[in-house]
């Protein structure tokens, strides 16, 4: 099953590394990492996502929670939460395409966000079975780059992930 | 009123720092990057011990550290100097063994310019250090200091670094130093989980069969005498791994001795029958469980450690408790209740009769038995005797025949299986313990790989046995062509090992052979009365194995049983 981790570090130089050296020398895997400022000055937030067994998870946890520079662990799959990613997509788009990937995209709710003679650049936003999804209808046009943000995720209701 | 601080400059807050931590020794070796700390250390009256490879400096700060419990204190300069660090680092992580390394750097102006002499020695060592650091502004400095020194000494111990740009010596600020230290991600637990210390008392009190397993983390936490209490107040027996040799004194007939691959016959049935083990500092590596799913099939596991990472990581755990193993063992005591071992204690003592340890004694040919002399170096120290070994055939038949009666008294790579770890750490144990007899077991290919502390150990005038037990073998690793590889002995012959008694001598050492019995109680005897390191080659029998023995992942009471059993 695949875990999102929200993962509070001080904001030093390293902690980057640190973070990624343990889940290489330990063999787990990441699927994904977003890295980004807190409200907090001087504290990040990664958000991880990991595949794995719930002692796989548990031990990741524990592993994480030895390095000096993180702060605090949480299991945000154990509980409600909104996740989203942003993908950008570039699709071979001739004249005569065009409307049919514009309707997808509508569907989607994403967004063409430049378009070239032969090509598009679409934006969407979502959880995994989106991008999925949208990625699959538009392979049929031909997919020329794909660029995505990584996870993100919050709990949902007034609960929040801080430092204390 | 505003006062005015005086500026000082970032190599004498070190080594102002250092002082007020307490250190009275530091082991290290100079180089350019470093100059600026070593030209401050000249002026001061702590104590520096110079060492013939930096490597040593980490493995002698670490056996000091093991004996006095305080942390380690290293200095080498840049590049070459910090990897010869390494090795050093990686052992003491793997042991939980605190130490405080500093390392000169490249100008901060030059980092990242492939400068000469230039290692990105924090990226080096990450995996290895509990923490480390690259100091950008000597105003970090004294609180990056003291947060070294916190982490080193704190918690689960370990090994951590502070990389210091060579400008950053010299250049000035101010200096305010305070012991005290909050880290925000850094908060150990040291008092047990009182509702875990109530499950653990019952466990205690409902178990027919219990052993209490104990590690390197007993003596971390100074917890000896509170396993004393738990062991012969609830009639318990004791069982230590490598790391925990010394915790309870060798000598009782509650203990066991080690269980695991080399260990003894009655701690692997007595870990396999036991219906409760209660696991305290220890960490389930792979040579003490053997096969982990057959590993203490009929128990019930009590796990007590610092390390909430180690509780669950190889071993499943039905009560966890996270905590410093003296304490939580206090809280247990105070609410100890147990039930009648007697029959259990029968059942142990009938094993431990079965099967003694081959003890050597009967020699098929002519040549000596490496377990006799260990036995005998063994009769012939006191108490308060401190040994280190190296690593190999030498280090298992010193777990299992020396008498270690003492906590922090035994020193071995344990984790990490260093050779080269035992005479250097020898050193550091005796700046530790002047006053006690410092004894060091080695191999014929162990001591080679520091050998050149020779030089230091004849020029501090330190009174150090130094027994190599030569078989003229990497002999552990022959003993695996000999089970395993159809006696395909590749590279494993050391030939064109020294005179070791000429070369003792050529460094100013005394220098003494044995190659019988008789030669060897005398030589020992003879050792123990010099002033300055002694080293006493012992010729043994090449091709001896160590038994008892548990291939790598059988369970652990599928033994091979070898060996005379006189
Ligand atoms: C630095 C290092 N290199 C290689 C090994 C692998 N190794 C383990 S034991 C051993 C042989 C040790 O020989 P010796 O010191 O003579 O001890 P003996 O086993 O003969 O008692 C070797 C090569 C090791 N543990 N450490
Ligand atoms: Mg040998």
């Amino acid at each position: 099953m695949k875990h999102v981790l929200a993962v509070l570090v001080e904001d030093k130089p390293g902690v980057l590394t640190r973070v990624a050296g343990l889940f290489s020398r330990r063999g787990f895997n990441i699927d994904n990492i977003a890295v980004g400022e807190t409200v907090t000055p001087g504290i990040s937030r990664m958000t991880i996502t990991v595949e794995g067994t719930e002692t796989l998870v548990e031990q990741v946890i524990k592993q994480l929670h030895k390095l000096v520079n993180v702060i605090k662990v949480s299991n945000l799959s154990e509980e409600p939460s909104v996740m989203r990613e942003l993908m950008l997509l570039k699709v071979n788009a001739e004249v005569g395409s065009r409307s049919d990937i514009q309707q997808i995209v509508e569907t989607f709710r994403g967004k063409v966000v430049d378009v070239s003679p032969d090509s598009m650049i679409i934006e969407v936003t979502g959880n995994e079975e989106k991008m999925e999804a949208i990625k699959l209808l538009l392979q049929h046009f031909g997919i020329k780059e794909i660029v995505r943000t990584g996870k993100i995720s919050l709990l949902r209701g007034s609960r929040i992930t801080r430092e204390g | 009123m505003l006062m005015k601080k005086k500026m000082i400059k970032g190599s004498a807050m070190i080594i102002s720092a250092l002082q007020k931590e307490g250190v009275e020794i530091v082991f290290g070796y100079p180089g350019g990057a470093v100059l600026p700390l070593y030209d401050q250390l000249y002026d001061s009256t702590l104590r520096h011990l110079l060492v013939r490879h930096e490597q040593a400096a980490a493995h002698a700060a670490d056996g000091y550290a093991r004996v006095t419990g305080k942390p380690g204190v290293v200095f080498a300069t840049s590049g070459p100097g910090a990897t010869n660090l390494v090795t050093g680092i990686a052992n003491a992580y793997m042991d939980s063994v605190p130490l405080v390394l500093i390392t000169g750097q490249v100008p901060s102006g030059f980092i990242g310019t492939d400068a000469f002499q230039e290692a990105d020695i924090t990226g080096i060592t990450l995996p290895v250090t509990k923490h480390n650091y690259l100091v950008k502004d000597a105003r970090q400095l004294p609180g990056i200091l003291s947060e070294a020194f916190y982490l080193a000494s704190t918690g689960r111990r370990g090994p951590v670094l502070i990389d210091v740009p060579k400008d950053v010596f010299d250049q000035e600020a101010h200096f305010d130093y305070n012991v005290e230290c909050e880290i925000p991600g850094y908060n150990p637990t040291y008092k047990g989980h009182a509702g875990q210390i109530s499950r653990a008392v019952k466990a205690i009190r409902d178990a027919k069969r219990p052993v209490i397993f104990g590690g390197g983390g007993l003596i971390r936490s100074g917890a000896s005498a509170a396993l004393e209490e738990l062991a012969e107040r609830a009639k318990i027996p004791v069982i230590l791994s490598l790391m925990g040799l010394g915790a309870y004194p060798g000598d009782r007939s509650l203990f066991l001795g080690m269980p695991g691959m080399h260990g003894s016959i009655t701690a692997n049935y007595a870990l396999s029958e036991a219906d409760l083990i209660i696991a305290t500092g220890v960490r389930f590596d792979d040579r003490v469980t053997g096969k982990l799913e057959s590993f203490a099939s009929n128990a019930r596991i009590i796990h007590i450690d610092i390390d909430p990472a180690e509780i669950g990581k190889n071993v499943k755990i039905d009560v966890p408790i996270v905590g410093d193993v003296k304490m939580v063992l206090e809280s247990i005591l105070k609410k100890l209740q147990f039930g009648d071992t007697a029959e259990w204690l029968k059942q142990i003592e009938n094993w431990q009769k079965q099967n003694p340890m081959p003890g050597g004694l009967k020699s098929s040919g002519s040549a000596m038995k490496p377990q006799h002399v260990i036995r005998e170096i063994s009769r012939l120290c006191d108490e308060n005797t401190i040994v280190a070994t190296d690593v190999g055939q030498h280090q298992m038949w010193t777990a299992q025949h020396f008498m270690v009666r003492k906590p922090c008294s035994f020193l071995t790579s344990g984790g990490l299986g260093t050779m080269g770890y035992g005479f250097p750490a020898s050193i550091g144990a005796k700046l530790a313990a002047p006053d006690q007899k410092v004894v060091c077991i080695t191999g014929d290919g162990s001591f080679q790989m520091n050998i050149q502390e020779l030089a230091t150990a004849v020029n501090n005038h330190l009174d150090l046995t130094i027994a190599i037990i030569n078989n003229g073998y990497l002999g552990m690793v022959r003993q695996w062509q000999d089970i395993f590889y159809d006696k395909r002995y590749a590279h494993t012959l050391m030939e064109g090992n020294p005179d070791f008694v000429k070369l003792a001598e050529a460094y100013g050492a005394k220098g003494m052979r044995a190659c019988d019995a008789k030669e060897a109680t005398a030589a020992i005897e003879q050792a123990m009365q010099e002033k300055g390191p002694v080293v006493i080659d012992f010729t043994v029998e090449p091709e001896e194995n160590v038994y008892p023995m548990v291939a790598p992942n059988r369970p652990i009471n599928d033994i091979i049983i070898g060996g005379d059993r006189s």
